[in-house]
């Protein structure tokens, strides 16, 4: 497993494509098109954001790359990916943790069902823990975290085979801001540092800005693309980047685009 | 959002009530169920003696007492034939409860084509099946062992199967992208997520296991053939030796008891760290 070393964290997406969407669409038996036309191409080292009302389709389109569910029409191309399957993480809504197994046996499991050993797999699962801040939790059980942490938790058994690709589906929207604001920075912090390209899904403009240097704006009925907006901020990105000038036009074109993407919808619906 | 309380320095009366009353009530739940038995106790055995009730139709409570200190070489004796069936049927109900709640998890043609052949086995009357399995099977204990089985193994069975059918999807997802097999899902993901479940029929099958072991021995006493705690109350019973009668139904009883608290006592170690019926409530 290797991923692009990026010289300067400041460039993100400077990378190759690492997978490309092309034509991709997704109807469902019962006639609704979750998904029309979707052209796509994510390169390594970026942070995309898929940011829409409901029923745009963006969490069947993560779905769709994680390999989870089946386009109806369209490709996805790997242009880099060696035969065995793509190593993608994946975080849920809920945190979705083995509400029986200790925070250490959830992050191990991901290896675990790869046949790694305990003993083994122990310095990974605790270089991880360390990463998302839960030395010293190894042995709780979920219900004994709060919901941060059981996010953290998640995000840690995602990352711990070392994926090039890592998907989350609004994993902060039950979150309160505080947690999220604080689970953003140290999102943003393990990107920089671990280099993984990030497909995000989110229904906030302002957690889209802080976190992507791409926000794909998503319509609704049918799912597709509407426009993409480039976040160009330099990052780091800190606690000064959210008070920013920068960061408040940022949000308000973002703003915009999304705006604009469901009054098209509501038209079309009248 | 709630404000954040500051220390009130003030004792506050409704929170001195509420704590007063809790206080109360896990004392209460001890004490009220065992005065009201001890009231009962008495009771019957005023009536005994107001009414002046012979022996052989309702003894006191004292020669009950009595009588199961005297017989006990017997009566325990038969207590443990009875036992071993319970036990043994028990342990066969969660083999073969398992066992078949995971045959049945692995397709929902499975489940489809053989649920309904449990569902006809639990709702048949066990008595009414007997005469056949006494044609049919010549071991004494073996017989008794499938009559106690039949009735003890559906609820392990059901709710076994509800519950390896209920894992939350998305715990299904993350196994499907870690390429987990069949094998792995089930032993990592389904079967743990089925153990309360599991637990909650276990602890219906304890009791039923016991009710099994005795009607099967009723069944099979009245031809002459058991030597369970069934066959000392039918024999008690021809006799007119009602102290004797209900000495064996309290052993009975009590053991029934007994399964329940152990199987109860299991089930909360077991889940007492994560699963939400075992956690204490929170005041």
């Amino acid at each position: 497993m290797e991923y692009i070393k990026a010289a300067t964290p400041a460039i993100a997406g400077s990378g190759g494509p690492l997978l490309a969407l092309r034509a991709v669409g997704k109807s469902f038996s019962n006639g609704v098109t979750a998904l029309s036309d979707v052209n796509l191409t994510i390169r390594e080292g970026d942070f995309v954001s898929f940011l829409g009302p409901s029923g745009c389709g963006k969490s069947t389109a993560l779905r769709i790359i994680a390999g989870l569910t089946t386009p109806t029409t369209g490709t996805i191309d790997w242009p880099r990916r060696t035969g065995e399957q793509a190593s993608v993480g994946f975080v849920f809504q809920e945190p979705t943790l083995l509400p029986w197994a200790s925070v250490f046996d959830n992050v191990w499991l991901p290896l675990r069902l790869k046949g790694v050993s305990r003993s083994e797999a122990a310095p990974a699962v605790a270089k991880m823990l360390e990463r998302v801040h839960l030395t010293g939790f190894e042995k709780a059980v979920p219900r004994e975290l709060s919901g941060g942490m059981r996010m953290r938790v998640s995000i840690a058994r995602a990352l711990v085979t070392r994926p090039r690709l890592l998907l989350m589906d609004e994993p902060f929207a039950a979150l309160d801001e505080i947690t999220r604001f604080k689970l953003n920075n140290d999102l943003l912090e393990l990107w920089q540092e671990e280099r993984f390209t990030v497909v995000f899904v989110t229904h906030s403009v302002f957690e889209s800005v802080f976190l992507s240097n791409r926000i794909v704006v998503m319509a609704a009925r049918p799912g597709r693309v509407f426009e993409e907006v480039a976040v160009d901020a330099a990052y780091p990105r800190d606690e000064a980047f959210r008070t920013s000038p920068d960061y408040a036009a940022l949000c308000r074109r973002a703003s915009d685009v999304l705006g604009e993407a469901m009054r098209i919808n509501s038209s079309g619906a009248a | 959002m709630t404000a954040i309380q500051t220390q009130a320095p003030a004792v506050d009366q409704e929170e001195m009530r509420r704590a007063r009353s809790q206080r109360l009530e896990r004392i209460g739940r001890w004490v009220v169920p065992l005065a009201i038995m001890v009231l009962a106790i008495w009771l019957w055995d005023r009536i005994c003696v107001w009414n002046e009730i012979p022996q052989y139709i309702l003894p006191r409570p004292g020669v009950v007492l009595q009588t199961l200190y005297n017989d006990a070489g017997l009566l325990f004796g038969s207590l443990l034939v009875t036992l071993k069936i319970t036990f043994l049927s028990l342990l066969l109900a969660v083999i073969g409860g398992v066992g078949l709640s995971v045959l049945f998890a692995q397709s929902k043609w499975v489940e489809m084509s053989f649920f309904p052949f449990a569902v006809v086995l639990q709702v048949t009357p066990i008595v009414a099946i007997f005469p056949l399995i006494n044609i049919y099977v010549d071991n004494q204990t073996a017989k008794l062992l499938l009559c106690a089985w039949i009735v003890a193994f559906f609820p392990i069975l059901s709710n076994t199967t509800l519950g390896l059918n209920s894992v939350d999807r998305n715990l299904r997802d993350l196994f499907r992208l870690n390429g987990a097999t069949r094998w792995q899902e089930l032993w990592h993901l389904r079967l743990p997520a089925a153990m309360p479940y599991f637990l909650g029929g276990l602890k219906i099958a304890g009791g039923l296991s016991l009710i099994g072991a005795v009607v099967a021995e009723f069944v099979a006493g009245a031809s002459g053939q058991s030597s369970g705690l069934a066959s000392r109350i039918i024999e008690a019973g021809y006799r007119l030796n009602a102290p004797r009668l209900f000495a064996a139904l309290i052993l009975i009883s009590l053991t029934g008891i007994v399964i329940f608290l152990v199987l109860s006592l299991v089930s909360h170690l077991i889940l007492r760290r994560w699963h939400e019926s075992a956690l204490k409530q929170e005041g």
